[in-house]
């Protein structure tokens, strides 16, 4: 699609959702604002695993502490809970700089099981918390009595979209920047990125505080939405299970994989939640199978099959330069951003 | 006293954890690979005890000649149908695999043997004890346990120095294009190293299944203990995964004495604080790269 037809679509598509409350039922609002959460969660999952290349399952460390930090603020520093769910983000921020400095001492699947360790130290200290936090009780968000229910919905639903639209954006805007090209040259070739200039811990740990700070945001608009929070169900696996599994169905490392994958399982979640274990197996298996016969997920069929692209993270070369010129064998660094924005196989 | 008693139940425990690193430990050696399942097979081996025992009425000792093969065949079937495809294909595709059979696992636990809580019985030999000095007793379980740690560390470690399959491993574990090269077929060891990661993986379902009772959902937490155990450990060495094991075990008896909620806490802890102060373990072999 074109930057224009983009812009166009994405406002048309942004003002009917920004005026669903007076077109809309409540139920509407509901369902988007848990659908966003999900789309969100992944969007963040994406950019760390599929643009990062660390594949996490301690995401739902910044859940549980975006919904606490939420809680602590709207209702024992009396701060406007919207406002909450926002410094949520930052909290998560905050306490994923010294994570990332024990974390990264791991790489690849001994980084996946630490970060998931790192968040259950986190629930084990807030379940410990029994008289604050209520331990494993969990607390509610009693703040939420302050105003009146069909308007909290409403602003609810507004930061809902505004989380969405924003994880999208986010995601969009930092893949074509100079980070964008770096993560993409170090997960190319991470030896070739260091030696052109990247900074890869830098980028690395960049990115993993904005997805600290995204997953934070979207925890505390969840328990604004569910009013009531534990640290078993906030600082679950399931939360990264989802992610993973939302990223790997749509496809890994595209701006629309997680979209595609957000409205699969989103469905899926609505139409078999009757069948208990049975619509995790099912989910759990179309990941497995997906990462076998078709590693960039639905997104990446679609774009193979029928060469569709809502969000074009690509660079493409100006048209005299990519027929004229030789590609050099330096060209990595030179003109090589047809090879830096190569889409992985 | 009461100091020493718990210092030694820590340290016996570690002989159990011991047994859930070394499977883990052994697969990243050979090929850089983390099992997510790792911890489910753990609970599926302790499963498919308690099944032999209400089907055929073997006792958990004697359900070790079938759980220990069915196990091994899991492995070597994993791995050359499933994981071996995703060789040299990045961290993602194993990680993602391993991870949705490990939910795929519980949930199919659930549905055949419900979320209820189940225990292996042994007999009078579950309660069995030694007073080795006054305020010190030794459960003989722990006991058994712990040998048996060293014995399957022991013969690990004779197969990989003395067997012609064991110098296959190491030499797979060096470098899998030169072990080629000599007429080693890498898959083929691949499979062998799961299904053997995955037979330790039963004898240690098996004791902890006895030790205590299990639960579909209990997989999760038997991967960290594992995890916890290779990195205080050590990536890739045998005895160091001992050592974890028993630094693990004596952290968690520690902390429990202190405050009944902070078994886990510590163990988690003195892993971050290894991790921080000493990342590579305390005594790493295997070179990180992979």
């Amino acid at each position: 699609m074109s930057p224009r037809g983009l812009a166009l679509g994405s406002t048309l598509l942004l003002a009917a959702l920004f005026s669903l409350p007076w077109w809309g039922t409540p139920d509407q609002m509901r369902t988007l604002v848990e659908f966003t959460y999900f789309l969100a969660l992944a969007q963040m999952w994406n950019l760390l695993a599929g643009y990062g290349g660390m594949v996490s399952f301690g995401q739902q460390a910044w859940i549980g502490l975006g919904g606490y930090t939420l809680i602590v603020l709207a209702d024992d520093l009396h701060v406007n809970m919207f406002l909450a769910v926002v410094v949520g983000g930052v909290v998560a921020a905050l306490v994923a700089l010294p994570t990332a400095a024990l974390a990264f001492r791991l790489r690849g699947g001994y980084f996946a099981v630490g970060t998931w360790v790192i968040a259950e130290v986190f629930r084990l200290l807030v379940a410990s918390s029994t008289e604050w936090l209520k331990g494993g009780l969990g607390r509610s968000l009693t703040a939420a009595g302050l105003i009146a229910r069909p308007l909290r919905e409403q602003y609810t639903y507004w930061l809902a979209i505004v989380i969405g639209a924003g994880a999208i954006a986010l995601v969009y805007y930092l893949m074509r920047s100079r980070v964008g090209l770096g993560l993409t040259a170090i997960r190319d070739s991470e030896t070739a990125a260091m030696s052109v200039g990247v900074k890869i811990t830098r980028i690395k740990l960049l990115v993993f505080i904005i997805a600290a700070l995204g997953t934070g945001v979207v925890g505390g608009l969840i328990y604004l939405n569910a009013l009531r929070i534990t640290p078993q169900a906030s600082f679950s696996i399931q939360w990264s299970a989802f992610m993973a599994f939302i990223v790997v169905i749509g496809g890994l490392g595209t701006v629309e994989g997680p979209i595609v994958g957000a409205i699969i399982f989103f469905i899926l979640r609505n139409y078999l939640s009757g069948l208990g274990p049975w619509s995790i197996i099912l989910l759990g298996s179309s990941a497995v199978i997906m990462m076998l016969i078709a590693p960039d997920g639905l997104w990446g069929v679609l774009h193979r099959r029928f060469g569709l692209e809502l969000f074009p993270v690509r660079r493409r070369l100006p048209a005299a330069l990519a027929h004229g010129q030789p590609v050099k064998a330096d060209g990595k660094s030179a003109s090589g951003d047809t090879t830096l924005a190569e889409r992985r196989p | 006293m009461q100091w020493v008693n718990v210092l030694a139940q820590g340290i016996l425990l570690g002989g159990l954890y011991a047994l859930y690193g070394t499977g883990l430990s052994l697969i990243f050696g050979v090929m850089r690979l983390v099992n997510l399942t790792h911890g489910d097979l753990m609970v599926v081996a302790a499963y498919l005890a308690l099944v032999a025992g209400q089907l055929l009425g073997l006792s958990p000792w004697l359900s070790l000649l079938l759980v220990v093969p069915a196990l091994f065949v899991i492995g070597v079937v994993l791995q050359r149908g499933l994981l071996n495809a995703t060789l040299g294909k990045g961290v993602l595709p194993p990680l993602i695999i391993t991870f949705g059979l490990s939910v795929i696992t519980q949930n199919v636990l659930q549905l055949g043997f419900t979320a209820d809580t189940q225990g292996l019985d042994a007999g009078p030999i579950e309660a069995a004890s030694l007073e080795v000095m006054k305020g010190v007793t030794l459960g003989v379980l722990p006991l058994i346990t712990f040998a048996a740690a060293v014995l399957v560390l022991t013969g690990l470690q004779l197969f990989l120095t003395r067997t012609k399959l064991g110098r296959a491993f190491r030499a797979t574990s060096d470098d899998p294009t030169t072990a080629e090269l000599i007429g080693i077929n890498s898959r083929q060891v691949y499979g062998l190293a799961m299904g053997l990661s995955l037979a330790i993986v039963a004898v240690a379902g098996v004791l902890l299944g006895v030790r205590t009772t299990f639960a579909p959902s209990d997989g999760p937490a038997r991967l960290i203990y594992a995890f916890e155990t290779v990195i205080i450990g050590g990536l890739g060495s045998l005895w160091g995964t001992l050592a974890g094991g028993v630094i693990l075990g004596v952290a968690q008896t520690v902390g429990a004495q202190l405050n009944p909620a902070w078994f886990q806490l510590a163990g988690h802890l003195i892993t971050l604080a290894l991790l921080a102060f000493r990342p590579t373990g305390l005594f790493a072999r295997t070179r990180e790269a992979g």
